[in-house]
């Protein structure tokens, strides 16, 4: 089930509790729109019920246990583009204390170096703030940190988790609502030395993000190990006014994308081609797309078809006058004749 | 034949678009553009006169321009601009047929041909470390029959030869820090002195002998009491010098290898002295003078090295050099200010109660006060001395004075443009049709007569002059009342000398002038610098009969925590309404979309500790704003720290027009791989005439139009500096799309090897920026245009019929941008100074990029030609929508040239403000000189050219009349004959 494909990069996100809580949702949903509907579907919507609660089930089996663990993870996977992942690599890279990574209150990250010299494990803290409210631990995000041959170090294989909101969270963001304030939230801007020289702030209106959940957005723009600025909003248009709604679950659906520099297109060299092509050029003609008869000689066929539909329709009146003009058609012929020759010989 | 046809049309549209698209015939200068030269605010003026011929001045700028003047009338004879890096230091006449230039701190020296300013050889000096630079062209000082010219720059005394500009000799006084004073000539020797000071408490005094460059001597000693940076020589071996404190005068000897001192307390020559004392630069015999406040008073030294005060003047005065006027003989003048004039006193520089001149001059405007004076003698017709005065005001104008007149005026603060905005001129009233007083129905027809003969070429050489004169005439350009076409406006200008202009855009001519007095010197304010200037109040509809007003917003010092000023100037009269200084510092003014009941236009100053202010502090203003507070965003660039932030407004207010601000969101740029060097925005007056672009195919695209789009371009740290002084390998432009409400990034891409400077300009849904491309060794320019692809749905045409699409939805920040970008690279010959787009009425007609090359003139390129769809072999379809085929580097075409045969020299700007008539941009290039023109992008569609010849229509209509006339007479004849037959 995958909530969201984004245009910019192939992503498959991965959501493990998600699946299982959103199910619930759409579950419930579904039951409140079979009460709301009536009787004559009420036999196919059985069926899809069904189907689903089967399914449910059966995830509910293969789910981890930590119920009490409301946050979404997406995976940004460079390398393994489309593949899913397994659970059992999600929970190798995403350790069972990370609630306590998060909790703990030095931003410091654990850098782990796996068994490649080249390839070491990064986390960092995603910190929110509502209004002006001091920043808080929100979130780990976790990454590979690609060390290539010529010394330059790129972020790879991305993820999120996001911690559960606490009550008194809840309510901040409840006022920040009613308010209209904004919703912000920070990252460091290295990710080897946090925070760098700077936080990385940004924000969004707090009425742009309740949907179903709390849907949020991250575009992490990067260059090697430093974080030059997060893109954060709702993946929905958010336009003015926006009116004031709450989420109906209190969890957050996040998508996250790391974005790196794109490469300018190369300055054009080609005066050798264009001379070559000038050459060639006058010698094969550039065919123009073959068009359609109609589309070629529109112009042609329309007049003809005039006329040729007035030349029926005279050819059509022509037996009906000859048939109705004969009996006054003989007396009235020596006075055209006789008319003729004068109004001539005036025109001249 | 298919292909013949095929090929023609090919032709034709080629043709079609290499022609160009603005060019003029040669009788049509002058008509819409005017051009005016200036050379800026004088620092220093070397005099010759002494010869027949032409008496000139020779003078220097601060905006480095060396420029010879005629004395009699002021206009230029020639001028060279240096440009901003080449700061010139000193000025004088060689041999009497030289002017000698020693610029870049004492690296360049020059020799220019003083009749008509050729440049005759040129020598550059080279020394271990950058130092103050001193010029000394002795008079009769020989090396094997060469004169000699001494500089010292960079810690290097260079002798160099008045003739060919070869380095003589070249002694390094290897002294770290030697600050130099001044290079004195021991009277009849060949003896060179040169007097400095090592850091604050060091006197250095070495002797040199000029004809081989040895050094002779080197004397140093401790100053007591330290030294504050002011001295004056007041004989070939001694100085005077005020101490760091600005309380004691130190006197320093420097005979016969002793260097002795003697201090005096400038309480004692002056009596109610308190606070600091300065030094004013001076060189006169014997005597110096001391400023205390208002006060300058003029001190004698003795032969025995004692002080006695001379003469005490109450007034702020400027002192001229010493002017031998005959053997033995010295005179200087001073000059102070009074309320509406000034007055010049040349005295004897040995006898002070004798005046050799006095003489006061009335001028008609407000000019401030003097800066600078220099002074000239000439032979009376009865044989005494007369003189004259070149005078630098505090407007930075320029007057010469001789008998108790000023003989002429230069306003040369035009040459320091800061700011420019237009302003509507009045509405021409009712009942009097300008038009029909001035020429009478006779004078019209003679006119288009003439016209007509022109076309027809028959006209003489007077009639073409008489046409020329009667075009200019008959346009009317320079009448004070609105026109129909928007043409006719005022151009508001603001200088750094604090001065505001108003000039018509028909011919250029001042219309006022005013040096604001909230912009001047004052004890509260010491350095008062114009920042922008915008329209306050544009009366309009009900309105009407109200003049317009402009608003100046300066501040007190060149930091960004000097507290502001803001004043009003009402744009028809130049008055200065009112004028208030803040009490808080102003880095940013945002111009806010509002209007009050008064129709006074809302601005939001941003002050340095973050704060916001309301202005005009009205409660109806204050209501008018308040429901939008929370819809107010700005950001701030810290170029140093590579930082950007956005900012919101807080809702809550310390006091009723100041609100706390608040940042939402920051992007860091990492410090050691980027540095901020460019960014770029939108005009905010911009208008956008349609939302999608139609392309090949019958498709469309939807522009991503955004005010709060932001361009920045950071580049390598290693690659800041100038071309070529890093590799390909370790350089890179990255350049950035940001939305300057959230802060989200919309684009980034990066160009290797590639570096500054970088001009860009940003317009509609595109950025155009120039850059240097280190691997390829050529300027290039990119392009990138950005289209919503979360509009692009909306192509199907019966969702359209259904309401069905989201064309009508509003645009939020919020909303994640569903963008696509498209761009393309090409090579551009030249560099730029800057580039401009045009702008027009309602944004139709297409757009030309106004481009400010090298060479200091402005270059018409056709946005076409900067289009990311070229390609190599464009589809018939592409051909037919414009598109043309793809080339490697963008052409130059000579015709495109806007500014045609003239230059603005120092080009800094190109502001474009829209005509009324939609094909028409009016354009205004701004640098040492002032360029102006109309210029219609894609050529005059909506209007006859003034050139256009109603008479000849005229006369075909009547013809053609009358032949209907007469044919129908003799149709009716021949049939009356024809039925008689």
């Amino acid at each position: 089930m995958v909530l969201f494909g984004s245009s910019l990069s192939p992503i498959r996100s991965r959501p493990k509790t998600t699946i299982y809580n959103c199910i619930t949702a759409v579950v419930l949903r579904v039951v409140l729109n079979w009460k709301l509907a009536g009787d004559t579907t009420m036999k196919m919507r059985k069926g899809v019920l069904l189907v689903l609660f089967t399914l449910c089930f059966v995830l509910s089996l293969f789910a981890p246990s930590h119920s009490g663990f409301q946050s979404d993870e997406l995976l940004v996977d460079d390398d393994e583009v489309g593949l899913p992942q397994t659970q059992s690599q999600q929970s190798s890279s995403v350790p069972k204390s990370d609630q306590t990574t998060v909790t703990t209150p030095s931003p410091t990250p654990r850098r782990k170096f796996s068994d490649s010299d080249s390839d070491s494990k990064i986390q960092f803290t995603l910190e929110h703030a509502f209004g002006d409210s001091d920043f808080a631990p929100a979130g780990t995000f976790s990454a590979r940190l690609k060390t290539s041959a010529h010394g330059g170090q790129t972020l790879t294989k991305l993820r999120f988790s996001r911690n559960a909101l606490t009550d008194a969270e809840k309510e901040n963001f409840k006022n920040l609502v009613d308010g209209d304030d904004f919703y912000k939230i920070r990252l460091p801007s290295n990710v080897l030395s946090p925070p760098g020289k700077d936080f990385v702030v940004t924000s969004v209106r707090a009425r742009c993000l309740p949907r179903e959940t709390l849907d949020e957005h991250f575009v992490i723009h990067t260059d090697g190990v430093n974080i030059l600025g997060v893109n954060y909003g709702a993946p929905a248009p958010c336009s003015y006014p926006r009116p004031a709604k709450l989420p109906s679950k209190w969890s957050f659906n996040s998508y996250t994308i790391l974005k790196n520099t794109e490469q300018a297109p190369r300055t054009p060299l080609f005066i050798q081609d264009v001379l070559k092509n000038g050459e060639e050029g006058e010698g094969e003609v550039v065919a123009p797309p073959e068009r359609s008869f109609w589309a070629k000689y529109w112009m042609y066929v329309i007049p003809l078809g005039l006329i040729v539909v007035n030349a029926v329709t005279q050819a059509m009146n022509m037996p009906e006058e000859q048939a109705s003009g004969q009996p006054g058609g003989a007396p009235a012929a020596p006075g055209a004749v006789q008319r003729a020759p004068s109004s001539a010989a005036r025109r001249r | 034949m298919g292909t013949m046809l095929r090929g023609f049309l090919l032709l034709l549209s080629l043709l079609s678009i290499t022609a160009p698209a603005f060019s003029l015939y040669e009788d049509q200068v002058g008509l819409a553009d005017w051009h005016q030269k200036y050379i800026g605010k004088v620092k220093d003026a070397v005099f010759h006169t002494q010869k027949t011929g032409r008496k000139r001045v020779v003078v220097s700028t601060e905006e480095n321009v060396i420029a010879s003047l005629d004395l009699r009338h002021g206009e230029i004879f020639w001028r060279h601009v240096l440009g901003p890096n080449d700061v010139i230091d000193r000025i004088d006449i060689a041999m009497g047929k030289y002017v000698i230039t020693l610029s870049s701190e004492g690296s360049i020296l020059r020799a220019w041909n003083l009749p008509d300013g050729q440049m005759v050889w040129e020598a550059f000096l080279q020394g271990p470390h950058s130092s103050k630079s001193s010029l000394l062209v002795p008079a009769s000082l020989k090396v094997d029959k060469d004169n000699v010219i001494l500089a010292f720059g960079k810690g290097c005394l260079h002798a160099v030869s008045g003739i060919h500009g070869e380095i003589l000799w070249k002694k390094d006084l290897e002294a770290e820090s030697f600050e130099i004073q001044h290079m004195i000539q021991a009277s009849g020797s060949d003896l060179i002195h040169l007097v400095g000071f090592v850091g604050s408490s060091r006197f250095d005094s070495y002797t040199i002998d000029a004809k081989r460059g040895e050094l002779l001597k080197h004397d140093s000693a401790a100053i007591p009491g330290g030294y504050s940076g002011q001295a004056s020589l007041v004989s070939s071996s001694t100085l005077v010098v005020m101490d760091s404190a600005g309380s004691t005068v130190t006197t320093i000897s420097f005979q016969d290898g002793k260097v002795t001192f003697s201090q005096t307390p400038v309480s004692t020559l002056i009596e109610d002295f308190v606070g600091k004392a300065k030094l004013l630069a001076l060189k006169l015999e014997g005597v110096f003078a001391v400023k205390t406040g208002t006060h300058t008073t003029f001190v004698r030294v003795t032969v025995e090295g004692k002080l006695e005060v001379v003469d005490k003047i109450n007034h702020a005065t400027a002192v001229s050099d010493v002017l031998e006027i005959s053997e033995n003989r010295q005179a200087f003048a001073f000059v102070h200010s009074r309320s509406n004039g000034i007055d010049l006193t040349v005295k004897l520089g040995a006898d002070w109660n004798h005046d050799l001149l006095k003489e006061s001059i009335k001028m008609d405007q407000e000019r401030g006060s003097v800066q600078k004076v220099y002074i000239n003698n000439y032979i009376r017709t009865d044989r005494s001395h007369g003189f004259r005065a070149l005078i630098v005001m505090e407007d930075h104008s320029l007057l010469l004075v001789q008998q108790g007149a000023v003989v002429w005026s230069r306003e040369d603060a035009l040459a320091s443009v800061i700011d420019v905005k237009t302003s509507e001129l009045p509405v021409e009233k009712k009942g009097v049709s300008v038009a029909k007083v001035e020429e009478s129905l006779f004078e019209w027809l003679q006119g288009h007569v003439l016209k007509l003969k022109g076309t027809l070429m028959l006209a003489s050489p007077d009639d073409m002059a008489a046409i020329q004169s009667l075009r200019l005439k008959a346009s009317g350009k320079s009448k004070m009342t609105r026109d129909h076409n928007g043409f006719r406006k005022l151009l508001i200008v603001l200088t750094k000398a604090g001065k505001v202009f108003a000039l018509h855009t028909g011919d250029g001519r001042i219309v006022w002038s005013r040096l604001l007095n909230s912009l001047r010197q004052s004890e509260t304010c010491e350095n008062p610098t114009g920042l922008n200037l915008f329209p306050w109040h544009v009366p309009h509809h009900h309105a009407l009969d109200e003049n317009p007003s402009a608003l100046v917003v300066s501040r007190c010092g060149p930091s960004d925590d000097a507290l502001g000023l803001l004043s009003f100037v009402d744009t028809y009269t130049g008055k200065e309404l009112s004028s208030s200084s803040l009490d808080h510092s102003v880095v940013q003014v945002i111009p806010l979309p509002f209007m009050d009941s008064t129709e006074q236009r809302l601005h939001l100053l941003i002050d340095a500790s973050g704060q916001a202010h309301l202005y005009p502090k009205t409660s109806d203003a204050l209501s008018v704003f308040r429901p939008e507070l929370s819809n107010v965003y700005w950001y701030s660039v810290e170029a140093e720290t590579g930082i950007i932030k956005g900012y919101a407004l807080k809702e809550k207010a310390s006091d009723d027009y100041s609100f706390d601000t608040r940042s939402i969101w920051s992007i860091v740029f990492p410090s050691e791989s980027e540095k901020i060097i460019k960014t770029s925005t939108r005009k905010l007056n911009e208008v956008v005439h349609t939302q999608a672009k139609v392309v090949a195919d019958q498709d469309a695209m939807f522009k991503y139009i955004s005010k709060n789009l932001l361009f920045v371009a950071t580049v390598a740290p290693k690659a800041s500096g100038d071309i070529g002084s890093s590799t390909p390998e370790e350089s890179w432009l990255i350049v950035y799309l940001i939305d300057t409400i959230t802060g989200r990034i919309l684009h980034r891409m990066t160009h290797h090897g590639a570096q500054g400077p970088v001009e860009a300009v940003v317009s509609e849904n595109w950025v155009i920026y120039h850059y240097f491309n280190l691997r390829a060794h050529k300027y290039e320019m990119s392009v990138i245009e950005i289209y919503d692809q979360s509009r692009a749905d909306n192509k199907d045409v019966w969702k359209l019929i259904l309401g069905k699409h989201n064309l009508t939805s509003p645009v939020s920040s919020y909303s994640r941008p569903e963008i696509m970008t498209r761009s393309q690279s090409y090579f551009f010959t030249h560099s730029v100074k800057s580039i401009a787009v045009t702008s027009t009425a309602k944004g139709i007609t297409s757009k030309q990029l106004l481009i400010g090359t090298v060479g200091d003139q402005v270059l018409a390129l056709d946005k076409r030609f900067l289009d990311p769809r070229r390609s190599v072999n464009p589809t018939q379809a592409e051909k037919e929508e414009g598109i043309i085929p793809l080339t490697d580097s963008l052409p130059i075409i000579p015709q495109s040239y806007i500014t045609h045969a003239l230059k603005v020299e120092g080009l800094r700007g190109i502001e474009t403000v829209p005509a009324k008539l939609e094909s028409t941009t009016l354009i205004f290039a701004y640098g040492v000189d002032l360029f102006f023109t109309r210029f219609a992008p894609s050529r005059t569609y909506d209007s006859l050219t003034e050139d256009f010849s109603y008479a000849l229509l005229l006369l075909t209509i009547v013809a053609l009349v009358a032949a209907i006339f007469i044919t129908w007479i003799l149709s009716e004849k021949k049939e009356l004959r024809d039925k008689w037959r």
